[in-house]
């Protein structure tokens, strides 16, 4: 596994909603080693403050040398990332972490909530580089409202999965919750990959459990350095002992986590 | 300007006591976790030394999250000592370090005098380990939870204990938290200590106004990185006006004028702690700025410039 400290290059800036931005850097280093589900450390501003690199999970990875990060203005460090211009340089650290483990054929569920959304393009490119009909990845998207998923919906239809949305208002899609969404496709599906709020993901992984679906679960975490150094991002893990998101994760199987916390 | 000193004709070459370092750049406890972490981002070999993260007896689980906090410039974190303990560090840690040409210094805690003593005889025996660091700030279980590293006489007791198992040089790295660090050096210099770092973090805490919560589940933690370098340089530069035994400067230093300064205070190496996080090139960059800041001064050793703080006029 290769990691890289890189100072890769603003290509764009686009914002897909309020708060909502997508960022493309030119790092051929990381776009070359990254696999879904893995993520970088970026520093985002050039001063001591804020001082620590913000953990982004990689939005997408080309051939062509860029990588994107999917991101929301939460904080200091986000807000610094949403003034980035083009040509004006981002230094990154990755690709860090352990990915998606998929099984060898679908149909696969992938589950986004809010910004957890970020990582499921990455790994839904890549699933569908094999021919692949739309039902094999089957995409539920959740937000509070339409406005932050109507753009990522409309990609992942375009990329050519069968796409389900719900929003908090009822603006888009089911007006629920996105787990509610899942029931009906369990029974077919090999395996289930999900990232959002800690609580939309319990729910997937009890709804899997039952039917012994695989499920594989990425996590976020507070982190100093992404490296297994600083072991500040543990996380309880179903066997008792801690975790860290940025070494064992952040993808874990459903099963090492201790979900009720 | 071509430099007028070629690199190599720089002498880095610095001793802490019997040990000697190819140059005074080390990295921190629990910053740079076993060295193998960062394998692929910084060229080992080229360290003065590496201080692996802190080994007790038995692995320890660590507190429970959230353990870090990102602060005006610095960061608070209350990782509780999460180890490996010193069997599995022997056995699955050491193999990796030992083909690493840089030094490397294994930093010891314990909850009691007989637990310091007991890890410095396991781990004396063992290829590899050039010296030993002493963390003292942890509570003394046996005796209320009083830190060792806040009551001479304690800190001492550890000291002596540990220089008893071992013939290998042995660090003790001191804690701010006290009302004069100085007594601190002087207490374990005697008791034989062949050298000490300082300073370990600062005791603090962050609230979110908002939940009404502390930031950490451990409510308090240790401050560290560029916010605390005053108070570490002055603290350094008073042990080293004070003591005999060699100093290692430690406290938010994250480029190589940090380094300089407490070079330049009486530290005879220093250590890199939470600028690894952010930079994780940190400590390459600091040795070529080191090198560069030589060759400006015309000076081709480094100990021409350790403890050269010109006072008055």
């Amino acid at each position: 596994m290769s990691e890289y400290q890189e100072n890769s290059v603003v290509e764009s800036i686009e914002r897909l909603a309020d708060a909502l931005y997508r960022l493309t850097l030119h790092a051929p280093c990381i776009a070359a080693a990254a696999k879904p589900g893995q993520f970088i450390m970026a520093a985002c501003g050039h001063s001591l403050d804020p001082l620590l690199r913000r953990p982004f999970s990689i939005h997408q990875a080309a051939t062509s040398g860029t990588i994107q990060l999917l991101f929301k203005v939460i904080g200091r460090g986000t807000n610094l990332l949403s003034e980035l211009r083009p040509g004006q340089s981002l230094s990154l650290l990755g690709p860090l972490g352990h990915g998606f483990q998929l099984p060898p054929s679908g149909p696969l569920c992938l589950i986004g909530g809010g910004i957890g959304i970020a990582p499921l393009f990455f790994l839904a490119t890549k699933w569908l580089q094999q021919p692949r009909p739309p039902e094999s990845c089957v995409v539920l998207l959740g937000s509070r409202t339409a406005e932050e998923i109507r753009q990522l919906a409309t990609d992942f239809s375009e990329l050519g999965c069968l796409v389900g949305t719900a929003t908090d208002d009822g603006s888009l899609g089911h007006h629920g919750l996105v787990s509610d969404l899942l029931p009906p496709f369990l029974s077919d599906l090999k395996q289930v990959c999900t990232c959002g709020p800690t609580a939309m993901m319990a729910a997937i992984a009890g709804l899997c459990r039952d039917t012994a679906v695989p499920c594989e679960t990425s996590l976020e975490s507070h982190m100093a350095c992404g490296l297994g150094a600083c072991l500040g991002c543990a996380i309880p893990g179903a066997d008792g002992h801690y975790k860290h998101v940025c070494k064992h994760g952040p993808v874990f199987n459903a099963e090492e986590v201790a979900w009720s916390r | 300007m071509e430099p007028l000193i070629p690199p190599t004709d720089l002498d880095l070459q610095v001793a802490i006591g019997p040990l000697r370092l190819a140059n005074p750049v080390m990295t921190a406890s629990g910053t740079f976790g076993y060295g193998a972490e960062f394998a692929n981002l910084v060229d080992l070999n080229r360290l003065g030394a590496m201080v692996v993260k802190g080994i007790s007896l038995e692995p320890r689980p660590g507190n429970p999250p959230p353990r870090i906090v990102e602060t005006s410039c610095g960061m608070l974190n209350a990782i509780g000592l999460e180890n490996v303990g010193v069997k599995r560090f022997i056995n699955q840690k050491m193999p990796f370090l030992r083909t690493c040409l840089s030094r490397v210094i294994v930093n010891i805690l314990g909850d009691s005098i007989e637990e310091y003593a007991f890890l410095a005889h396991e781990l004396s025996g063992v290829a590899g380990i050039d010296a030993l660091e002493i963390n003292i700030s942890c509570p003394n279980v046996k005796k209320g939870g009083v830190a060792f590293g806040t009551v001479p006489e304690m800190a001492a007791a550890v000291t002596q204990a540990v220089k008893r198992e071992t013939d290998l040089p042995v660090i003790v790295k001191l804690s701010p938290n006290v009302t004069d660090i100085v007594a601190m050096a002087q207490a374990v210099e005697q008791s034989g200590a062949d050298a000490v770092s300082l300073i370990n973090t600062l005791i603090g805490m962050a609230i979110d106004a908002r939940t009404r919560r502390p930031r950490l589940a451990n409510i308090i933690g240790g401050l560290s990185g560029p916010a605390i370098k005053p108070i570490a340089l002055r603290m350094v530069w008073q042990v080293a006006s004070t003591v005999s035994i060699p100093v290692i400067g430690i406290g938010g230093i994250g480029t190589a004028e940090d380094a300089i300064e407490f070079l330049l205070a009486g530290a005879t190496a220093v250590q890199i702690g939470t600028a690894n996080f952010y930079n994780p090139g940190a400590t390459e960059q600091i040795l070529t700025g080191i090198e560069h800041y030589l060759r400006q001064q015309g000076e081709t050793s480094i100990r021409a410039i350790i403890g050269s703080l010109r006072l008055g006029v």
